[in-house]
């Protein structure tokens, strides 16, 4: 028996978390997405034994500032792209607005850190999303133009090859012959 | 990645190939580590011993002597702890159906060698840092196909 499954990406790493702190009898106030104050002080022993529990689970503890502010911007575009979210300003200003950052400051240390930059990062993450919205909820190409906010699916489409190499439908077909064969 | 190395290796018989890419690397400036095998053998015996580090990108001619790229390609996605690696297919020329054949049974990149140096260097850039994306950004790794 297959089972396809979809994901509120936003509540299963919320979710994950909120267990994992009860578990470790850590009591928190979560004060924005990925960031939590913990309200007792906790041995380092203690959260070494967390860290690495959570770790396991593909969360990981940031501690450079730096990477800290990187992480906010691709938390902010994830949410974005993933939850639909209808952003009736430019990108840049919306990010600005949400990290209370100038976008120059948020764009350049992006780009200095990560080998990409912010533009191109909204863009992987947009194919991504169509991946997953080609293969696992079978929509057309065209129907997610339109979710996505794609002028037309011919900019789509020459996305999706101009990132992969590969045209939506070849993509399609692969994934569909993986499955064939697992 | 600042503080990170890429392990990345690389089976290919031909010793020219093999010194363009690693003089590409060393050009490129990103930190990483390059592991070198001269055929499927060679291979797919440093990765079957687990105390060797293994490379999260790996590099795999199609047509070697003794094992095949393809071979290696199917031994590696049959074995659990390797299976995590990321492989690029790195090739001279092949028929569309090549491609896709390679991309169904596992692969995630595929690059037709260029033949000119600076398209090399900005080849393997697009693949590590394509790569970077997946391994930093939580991408779910089966929908990492990228043909260059």
């Amino acid at each position: 028996m297959k089972l396809l499954l979809k994901f509120d990406f936003t509540k299963v790493c919320n979710a994950v978390l909120k267990q994992k702190l009860q578990a470790h009898q850590l009591k928190f106030r979560q004060t924005a997405f990925g960031e939590i104050e913990l309200i007792d002080k906790a041995s380092e022993e203690q959260l070494k034994v967390f860290y690495d529990d959570i770790n396991s689970f593909g969360i990981e503890v940031i501690e450079d500032p730096k990477k800290i502010v990187i992480q906010k911007i691709k938390d902010v575009i994830v949410d974005m792209v993933f939850n639909e979210r209808d952003i009736q300003v430019k990108t840049s200003v919306y990010l600005a607005e949400q990290l209370e950052e100038n976008y120059n400051y948020l764009s350049n240390l992006f780009s200095e850190v990560t080998y990409t930059s912010i533009e191109n990062f909204i863009i992987l993450q947009k194919i991504e999303y169509t991946k997953i919205l080609l293969t696992s909820e079978e929509l057309s190409l065209t129907e997610i133009a339109f979710k996505l906010s794609y002028s037309s699916v011919a900019h789509l489409s020459k996305q999706f090859k101009n990132t992969t190499g590969i045209t939506p439908s070849a993509f399609q077909r692969i994934i569909a012959k993986r499955k064939q064969i697992n | 990645m600042n503080s990170d190395y890429i392990n990345i290796a690389l089976a290919d018989d031909d010793e020219d190939d093999r010194f363009f890419f690693t003089e590409a690397f060393d050009e490129l400036k990103l930190k990483s580590k390059v592991l070198l095998f001269k055929d499927g053998i060679e291979l797919m015996e440093y990765l079957n011993d687990s105390d060797n580090m293994l490379p999260s990108l790996l590099f795999l001619d199609l047509n070697m002597p003794k094992k095949s790229g393809l071979e290696c390609l199917k031994d590696i996605k049959a074995t659990k702890r390797l299976s995590d690696m990321v492989i690029a297919i790195y090739s001279t020329s092949a028929s569309e159906e090549d491609i896709e054949n390679t991309f169904v049974k596992g692969a995630n990149v595929y690059i037709k060698k260029p033949n000119d140096f600076e398209k090399l260097k900005k080849v393997l850039s697009e693949v590590v840092t394509t790569n970077w994306q997946y391994h930093t950004s939580g991408l779910n790794k089966d929908n990492f196909l990228l043909r260059l």
